[in-house]
């Protein structure tokens, strides 16, 4: 085991979930205390600039969680171990929530502010075209039943489609500046106060370690459905769970979960299955 | 035989089953035919609103086209077995892509110069300005296009993927491939050739992008 999937497995078992769980909430009522109350209300935008506090978070996560999806599928199909597929649709998953949340955030901060819902704004289009990418990517993790297939074609999903991203925003930003006014600034002023730039930075912190958490949780989850799924196989195909388990599940799952035994698996029982 | 001569008898077989079951016409035609003339309806008759349009209106005829003949090109694998024969077969499983990749080029160029034809007919574009960069736009935008289409067919071979998943991967993924292809048809047909550089520039990135990550990836795609 090489030492980055160390790394991953230990932040993911149980112990690691539950500090990041507190950890994430405790940050995210300090998000909520300095936006809403220390940083004071913006000079044009009023209330409505505090919606900055959780959108730009958002939208940070979105690209973030993308980005680790590119690297976990370059690993998956580099070193073939289940954890780096799980590690790609836990992250996909958190990153279309979030991608989500900061348009739908935007939206709401654009009416008051810009007048609209929605403008063709470089950012904004970029945005949207992400999401559609990565929900064809979720899409695609349905397809399979073979979960190898599954894992190397997401793989290939995610690789191609965060190459994308660049050539998409830069298409639309020349799209619209070459034949249309100037772009909207997306924060109103190019300056920003310091107890507000503390509150954003508070905010960006508070959401990683919410998207960290949430994906520790999924990843759970995932070793979950796989030690289901294997426990369901075990007796028609006659095999111990632990041999259908992929190489790396079972250390992870007997370490986080404890609670599927082995005794479960009753290779005697193989002749009616098979 | 080389990558080269691997890559040239994919294409040429495809191109074969293509000549021989004439998909492209009996089919794809009609399709983006019927679109064209569903664009003109759903725009209404004002001849200067269909003219803007019109630039718009070729490239999302020639994208949905491209959905349909790329479903093809796997369509005939998916029968009697024969992706498990090209599977198994001892050749660069990067020549199946380019190769493939290749036939659809060569088949949605045919289709294209019918669809030019049909838009400045129905729409009144003038295309005979910039004939140099009209053509350069839909050859590299039809390459980009095939390198999409030819790396993630595969997966239509799955019968849940060829109505839904398929054409909702390819189209978000091609977005940059519509905004300039239609730009640069845009700035040739108003006679403004050299302001269509960058767009082509943006085509040829797309291209070389796509094409180096198919090639690499694809074989991920056909392991079993």
């Amino acid at each position: 085991m090489s030492s980055p999937e160390r790394v991953l497995g230990r932040i993911t078992a149980k112990p690691g979930e539950r500090i990041l769980g507190w950890a994430a909430l405790a940050a995210l009522v300090g998000t909520a205390v300095m936006s809403l109350a220390i940083a004071p209300p913006d000079a044009d935008q009023r209330n409505a600039q505090r919606l900055m506090y959780v959108h730009v978070p958002s939208a940070w996560l979105a690209y973030l969680a993308f980005a680790v999806v590119f690297v976990a599928s370059i690993a998956y199909l580099k070193t073939r171990k289940s954890r780096w597929d799980r590690l790609a649709a836990a992250s996909a998953e958190v990153g279309v929530l979030f991608t989500a949340l900061a348009i739908a955030l935007g939206s709401i901060w654009g009416k008051p502010i810009w007048g609209t819902w929605w403008t063709w704004d470089p950012r904004l289009t970029t945005t949207a075209i992400l999401l559609l990418i990565y929900v064809g990517y979720l899409a695609v993790r349905r397809l399979p039943d073979s979960p190898a297939r599954r894992a190397r074609w997401a793989a290939v999903v995610g690789i191609v489609g965060f190459l994308d991203v660049p050539i998409v925003h830069l298409s639309v930003t020349w799209w619209r500046s070459l034949h249309q006014g100037a772009t909207v600034r997306l924060l109103g002023k190019s300056t920003i106060a310091p107890v507000m730039l503390a509150a954003l930075l508070v905010a960006v912190f508070a959401f990683t370690l919410l998207y960290l958490y949430l994906v520790t949780l999924r990843l759970r989850v995932g070793r979950l459905e796989e030690r289901v799924l294997a426990e369901a196989l075990s007796p028609r195909v006659g095999q111990p769970v632990e041999a259908l388990l992929s190489d790396d599940a079972e250390t992870e799952a007997a370490a986080g979960s404890g609670s599927a035994s082995t005794s479960h698996a009753q290779p005697e029982e193989v002749a009616t299955g098979g | 035989m080389t990558l080269l001569e691997q890559t040239v008898a994919m294409a040429g077989k495809d191109l074969r089953i293509e000549v021989r079951g004439r998909y492209a016409l009996a089919a794809v035609l009609p399709f983006a035919a019927t679109l064209l003339i569903a664009f003109g309806l759903s725009l209404g008759p004002g001849r200067t609103l269909l003219q803007q349009a019109a630039p718009g209106l070729l490239w999302l005829a020639v994208l949905f086209a491209s959905v349909l003949s790329f479903r093809r090109a796997y369509e005939h694998e998916g029968e009697d077995g024969a992706l498990e024969g090209l599977v198994i077969s001892p050749i660069d499983k990067a020549a199946v892509f380019l190769g493939k990749a290749a036939a659809v080029v060569v088949q949605l160029l045919v289709l294209e110069v019918i669809v030019v034809l049909l838009v400045s007919g129905l729409f009144g574009l003038s295309l005979g300005a910039e004939p140099v960069t009209l053509v350069a736009a839909f050859v590299l935008g039809t390459i980009g296009l095939a390198a999409i289409g030819s790396l993630f067919g595969v997966l239509s071979e799955s019968p849940r993927a060829r109505e839904t998943v398929f054409p909702l991967l390819v189209l978000p993924l091609s977005t940059p491939v519509l905004v300039s292809g239609v730009k640069a048809t845009a700035l040739a047909a108003a006679g403004r050739a050299g302001e269509a550089s960058s767009w082509l520039g943006l085509l040829v990135a797309f291209d070389l992008v796509f094409v180096a990550a198919g090639t690499l990836v694809f074989g991920y795609l056909l392991e079993d």
